[in-house]
């Protein structure tokens, strides 16, 4: 597969994940196992790294659901700088994303659970007693508008018209 | 008390020869049918599924907020004009005057039919290389000259040929409409292709109305542009405008290129019967110029992906069809059904509910051909595949 088509595969499969590989092969003007090879080749170089779905929760479970953006400031360390303590925070099961910042802050910490109490725990156990940890400062989510590019609560519809010519 | 008034049947004729002559558009037929029906896909539509990007939509309500709601200028803002120009050149290497040869039309559909009274007679002949955009030849008509079909086929992947148009021409032949990336064939031609219909058109002295307005919607292939080709800038006018790359056909919003003779002549009708495009829309144009190349080419490459979708899933459902090279329009053959065009898209309609144009709409040319636009959902391409496989197999010779 060219380098073109390699990049049109991916910019498609980030949008359509689940699109079947013989409907991919025909967008793409390629044969089937050949995209299914590119695949493999971008699963193995870690450039695709899972399929997933963006969910509206809102929509299937009664439970709540909360999210909160915790902006997290920390004593860089020596010779490893923010990489040590983000290696510490991302692998707690209720972080769900985390970036280092440039700004007032170090770095941005996203948290989902099931409860308030359940975030706040986590906030006050396990990341503010982190020895690298100076301060944190916790938002909850209030409501979603647009996330990973998708607004939600759109319905998109067709407004074409029928008109000649 | 409702008024009595004599009836007095009209004794002088009430339409004009030119309204009376012509037929309205062929395509409104299937989409009055289409229209009644639940679940129907339809491939019929003639504009993109995008809206228009945001960026250009709050330039517009921006101006709107700020108070642009007067004429512009007759031939558009200065600005539009200059920004075109940049564009022009920069995307296809055409270098236009933007005070002097440059008009904003409503539309290219004003473009096309300025182009045509401002330098056609009626007797005069117009050459359409057909299957073409159903407005072309009706304009002919209707400003009194005689349009004349000059159909490409399939055995020349649908491009024009020089030895076909060479057979058309009399000696009252004065211009040639031409249109690549084509609407409904998809067929683009490149430069040597169209330098052989340049020789044509320099050999019987004839203008070129070249409509490109699919020019960024080339898919393999960069568009040239028919001005670019050697000795035909001063004989062509270049029609081009906002609708399908931009996603922005309902904003009216087009421009025509040419040299300044016919671009005065052009700005006196316009002038007269429009005085000016629309005002918001030029303010969104001119953001669609400056900041709108990415959306272009993100709309560009889902448009390809599609293309080559639709034209492996029709090539498998048994309707065989050329990889068409730009707009956004597949042109299958139906032979395989023995059905002519017309009853296919009819049938495949009523018993799949699955809307395509028929061929002949477009011109004789057309024959034998149905247009379906891949403007529409993945998901809704692959039910009408389906649906198409499903009624080709049910009705294969
Ligand atoms: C070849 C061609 N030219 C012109 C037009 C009309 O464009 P506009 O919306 O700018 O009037 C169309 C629309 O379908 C077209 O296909």
């Amino acid at each position: 597969m060219t380098k073109d088509k390699e990049l049109e595969l991916i910019r498609i499969l980030e949008h359509h994940g689940r699109i079947e590989t013989d409907v991919l092969a025909k967008m793409l003007d390629e044969n089937e196992e050949d995209v299914k090879t590119g695949m493999k080749k971008l699963e193995d170089e870690k450039v695709i790294l899972s399929y997933g779905a963006i969910i509206d929760w809102n929509k299937v479970t009664t439970e709540d659901h909360i999210a909160a953006m915790i902006d997290v400031k920390v004593t860089p360390q020596r010779e490893v700088g923010f990489d040590e303590v983000a290696a510490r925070i991302q692998r707690f099961p209720e972080v769900t994303a985390l970036y280092l910042m440039s700004g007032t802050y170090d770095l941005s910490v996203m948290v989902e659970g099931q409860t308030m109490e359940g975030v706040a725990r986590f906030v006050s156990n396990k990341l503010s007693t982190l020895d690298a940890v100076l301060s944190t400062t916790t938002h909850f989510r209030l409501k979603k508008y647009k996330h990973d590019g998708v607004i939600f609560d759109q319905e998109e519809k067709d407004r074409r018209m029928v008109v000649s010519p | 008390m409702k008024q009595q008034t004599m009836q007095t049947t009209p004794k002088k004729k009430r339409l004009s020869r030119a309204a009376s002559s012509i037929e309205p558009s062929g395509i409104r037929r299937f989409f009055d049918l289409a229209a009644t029906m639940k679940d129907c896909i339809s491939l019929g539509v003639g504009e993109p599924d995008f809206v228009t990007p945001w960026n250009v939509r709050e330039a517009s309500m921006a101006s709107l907020e700020q108070g642009y709601t007067s004429y512009t200028s007759n031939a558009g803002m200065i600005e539009l004009r200059t920004a075109i120009g940049e564009y022009m050149l920069d995307r296809f290497g055409v270098d236009y005057d933007p005070e002097e040869e440059m008009i904003v039309t409503v539309g290219a559909s004003e473009a096309i039919d300025l182009a045509i009274r401002a330098t056609i007679d009626p007797g005069d002949e117009v050459l359409v290389a057909t299957p073409a955009f159903v407005s072309y030849e009706p304009l002919v008509t209707m400003s009194g000259a005689v349009p004349i079909p000059v159909p490409t086929d399939a055995s020349t992947d649908f491009k024009l040929t020089k030895e076909r148009l060479e057979a058309a021409i009399t000696d009252r032949s004065r211009a040639v409409i031409l249109s690549f990336p084509n609407n409904p064939t998809g067929a683009v031609m490149n430069d040597v292709e169209l330098q052989a219909i340049a020789e044509v058109a320099e050999a019987y002295d004839l203008l070129v109305f070249s409509d490109e307005i699919y020019a960024e919607l080339s898919y393999d292939t960069q568009h040239t542009a028919f001005s670019a080709l050697e000795r035909m800038r001063d004989r062509t006018v270049l029609i081009s405008g906002f609708s399908k790359a931009f996603a922005m056909t309902g904003w009216r919003l087009g421009f025509v290129c040419a040299p300044t003779d016919i671009t005065q002549a052009m700005l006196k009708i316009h002038q007269y019967s429009l005085m000016c495009a629309p005002t918001p829309a030029q303010h969104g144009a001119l953001e669609a110029l400056r900041n709108g190349r990415e959306i272009v080419e993100k709309m560009t490459n889902s448009y390809r992906a599609r293309r080559n979708y639709i034209v492996h899933a029709l090539n498998e459902a048994g309707l065989s069809c050329r990889f068409p090279g730009g707009s956004f329009y597949a042109f299958p053959s139906v032979e395989a059904t023995g059905m002519d065009d017309e009853t296919f898209a009819e049938q495949l309609l009523i018993e799949e509910k699955v809307a395509v144009v028929p061929g002949t709409v477009f011109g004789k040319g057309g024959e034998g051909h149905v247009r379906c636009s891949y403007a529409t959902s993945m998901d809704a391409l692959q039910t009408a595949t389906a649906r198409i496989e499903a009624f080709v197999q049910r009705h294969a010779q």
